[in-house]
């Protein structure tokens, strides 16, 4: 079974400065980390082998710096690395991202399994896997929480919906997004840290890609960023001390004024 | 939305680019090729056919002329065979664009057993109701959903598209995006016509909400956003008028990639806590699962969700869909009372939007009162129960 995961970069939201020119994140100085949902994923990818035997490969679209993710995916297991960098690719919305992701993975032609986080940290989108599916023209299904089988062509999973879990089968070859429930990712061994170190990222251009350039970067992205800004979200409202009693006097009222009691 | 054209006259039967087709969409019936429903488009065959009788045909739909598109549209979102309050406050989004844009209001209706849904959806002020009501959208499934609102944009362009940011429309309105080939904005906390150009100023926290970035949709349409429940008010029913009804058929051979829907697992005391209004919820200072009892009396005494932390959750004390924050939900409710949670930035990001913020802890110098609008140094195991008791008393 060949098994791909989608994985993203992503600066760590800590230290989040805005170029006041540009609107655009300056990542210099900022630390990277691979997007925490994405260990769901790639965990999810390695366990998907480890049951159902074949190869899984990490993909990432990003910065030639994104190697750093892709080596920590090896780290945790992943068989193989394809990153996409180009220049050409900066500026992508997430339809364009999408669409770059899916010529990516046309060229690693057969597969079974797509395996993505459900968002990333940074954009919090959620859209790009269910638009990578669209793309390639094959079945995706939200919010995974469980992979009870996959055999003869067909995947049966668990997945969240707001109140409720649902059973679900379709056909592979199929995209999946996984949420933090479906397992607790592995921490890297020392032989997969070595290996990682070792490891060769491959690095695909767009040139190197069937896709259609005008479907790339600024061109290919129908939205626009015009303006970002940070907002001042401490209140520091009042603050109480004193006797159990005297609070829960304290929390009753507000509640009483706030009207829900 | 486009297909592969033969030209039988071109075409010798080599086989090439069935051998080349990675997805086995190209075969041979009846003497001739034929492409099956596998065909994603990918246009490798088109490159390898040694003869050129084959072509990707675009569609090109008009595009350029953005003044052919007109009218604001929401999802109605329905669930069991009822309209959700979200589908309520989508419609409130809209109502609030028609009065910059003075555009119609149609709502958007997919799913079956839809009897009622227009009428509802009339009276607190659509002025239009497009309906796809068929067997096969009993249950929600991403590409047949997808393929239904598609269809819709295409034949009547609407020039903004809202539906919630909930699961579903998470899941599905990301491909009637890519299938219309236009830019969506996910999960907005405001929406505003810009009074120059009357683009869909749309308004979304990023970097765990460190961020707010305002984004535009210029040159495609139609504008399509999904917006985070609770930012609207639910539209009141205010008139006896009704909205205009357009049915429209939906043909299920058209979703090629049927997700099959096998049961559902009902998961007990699993609130929606996306539209609550007031939630309750606990961190690692309720130290053993048995206390979160406490958080689940206050919780019951207000009419509120429960809630937890990414901690508490780790621990096992409380289920996944009952997180908070970064990397479980992110929530808005009227009041948000936070229990023995320190407040990471990880829990602050899913919840700091919230209207208004209790929070009740032992540590003075923990950083949920920081965002707290009223904080409470205390013992939450004291606390919480005398408060729950005056609530009751009050009830009673």
């Amino acid at each position: 079974m060949n098994i791909i995961v989608c994985v993203k970069q992503v600066p760590d939201t800590f230290e989040v400065k805005i170029d006041p020119e540009t609107k655009r994140i300056v990542r210099e100085g900022v630390e990277s980390v691979i997007n925490p949902y994405d260990n769901y994923a790639i965990e999810e990818a390695v366990r998907i082998r480890e049951r159902f035997g074949g190869k899984v490969t990490a993909i990432s679209m990003g910065p030639p710096q994104a190697e750093k993710a892709l080596r920590e995916a090896v780290a945790m297991g992943v068989d193989d690395t394809l990153l996409l960098t180009d220049r050409e690719f900066a500026g992508s919305d997430t339809l364009a991202t999408s669409y770059i992701l899916s010529c990516g993975i046309r060229k690693l032609k057969d597969f079974d399994v797509i395996v993505c986080g459900r968002e990333t940290l940074d954009g919090s989108t959620g859209q790009v896997g269910p638009e990578i599916a669209y793309h390639l023209g094959i079945p995706y299904i939200t919010y995974v929480s469980k992979v009870i089988d996959i055999s003869a062509g067909s995947i049966h999973c668990v997945r969240l919906m707001e109140d409720h879990y649902e059973e679900v089968r379709t056909k592979t070859p199929v995209l999946i997004t996984v949420i933090k429930e479906i397992n607790q990712p592995r921490i890297p061994s020392l032989k997969g840290m070595l290996k990682a170190k070792k490891a060769v990222v491959s690095m695909c251009r767009c040139c190197e890609m069937d896709g259609e350039k005008c479907n790339y970067g600024q061109e290919g992205s129908p939205t626009r960023v015009v303006d970002v800004w940070t907002e001042q979200m401490q209140k520091d409202g009042k603050k109480f001390e004193g006797e159990p009693e005297d609070l829960a006097g304290i929390l009753f009222n507000e509640l009483k004024n706030l009207g829900v009691v | 939305m486009a297909m592969i054209k033969i030209s039988h006259d071109k075409c010798t039967l080599c086989g090439t680019c069935i051998k080349e087709c990675p997805f086995d969409a190209i075969e041979i019936k009846d003497d001739k090729l034929y492409i099956n429903e596998n065909c994603t488009l990918c246009g490798l065959c088109v490159k390898v056919c040694p003869e050129g009788a084959l072509e990707k045909e675009e569609k090109a739909a008009p595009r350029t002329d953005l003044n052919h598109y007109r009218g604001i549209w929401f999802f109605a979102e329905s669930r069991e065979g009822k309209l959700t309050p979200v589908a309520f406050e989508m419609l409130s989004g809209a109502l609030k664009l028609k009065e910059s844009l003075g555009e119609e209001v149609s709502g958007v209706v997919i799913g079956s057993g839809t009897e009622g849904f227009a009428a509802e959806l009339g009276s607190r002020g659509a002025d239009k109701v497009y309906i796809i009501d068929d067997e096969s959208l009993a249950h929600f499934q991403e590409e047949a959903y997808a393929l239904a609102m598609a269809g819709l944009i295409e034949k009547y362009l609407p020039s903004i598209v809202i539906a919630g940011a909930t699961m579903m429309g998470r899941a599905f309105i990301p491909s009637v995006a890519a299938m219309v080939r236009t830019g969506l904005t996910a999960d907005c906390t405001g929406i505003d016509i810009d009074p120059g150009t009357r683009l869909l100023l749309q308004t979304r926290p990023t970097f765990g909400g460190n961020l707010m970035a305002r984004i535009v949709c210029r040159n495609h349409r139609p504008q399509m956003s999904t917006i985070r429940p609770k930012i609207f008010d639910e539209a009141p029913v205010s008139r006896d008028s009704k909205a205009e009804v357009v049915n429209e058929p939906f043909d299920p051979s058209a979703v090629k990639n049927r997700v099959e829907f096998c049961g559902r697992q009902k998961v007990e005391n699993m609130v929606d806590l996306q539209e609550s209004e007031v939630i309750v919820s606990g961190g690692r200072g309720m130290k053993e699962p048995k206390n979160f009892a406490l958080i689940k009396e206050l919780a019951d005494a207000l009419g509120g969700a429960v809630g937890a932390s990414r901690a508490a959750v780790d621990a096992g004390w409380m289920p996944y869909p009952h997180q908070v924050g970064q990397t479980g939900k992110t929530v808005k409710p009227k009041i948000y009372i936070a229990c023995g949670i320190s407040g990471a930035i990880q829990h602050l990001a899913g919840m700091q939007t919230s209207d208004n913020i209790i929070a009740i802890n032992k540590d003075p110098e923990a950083p949920i009162f920081r965002v707290a609008n009223l904080g409470i140094v205390g013992d939450v195991f004291e606390i919480l129960p005398a408060l729950t008791r005056k609530i009751k008393e009050k009830n009673s």
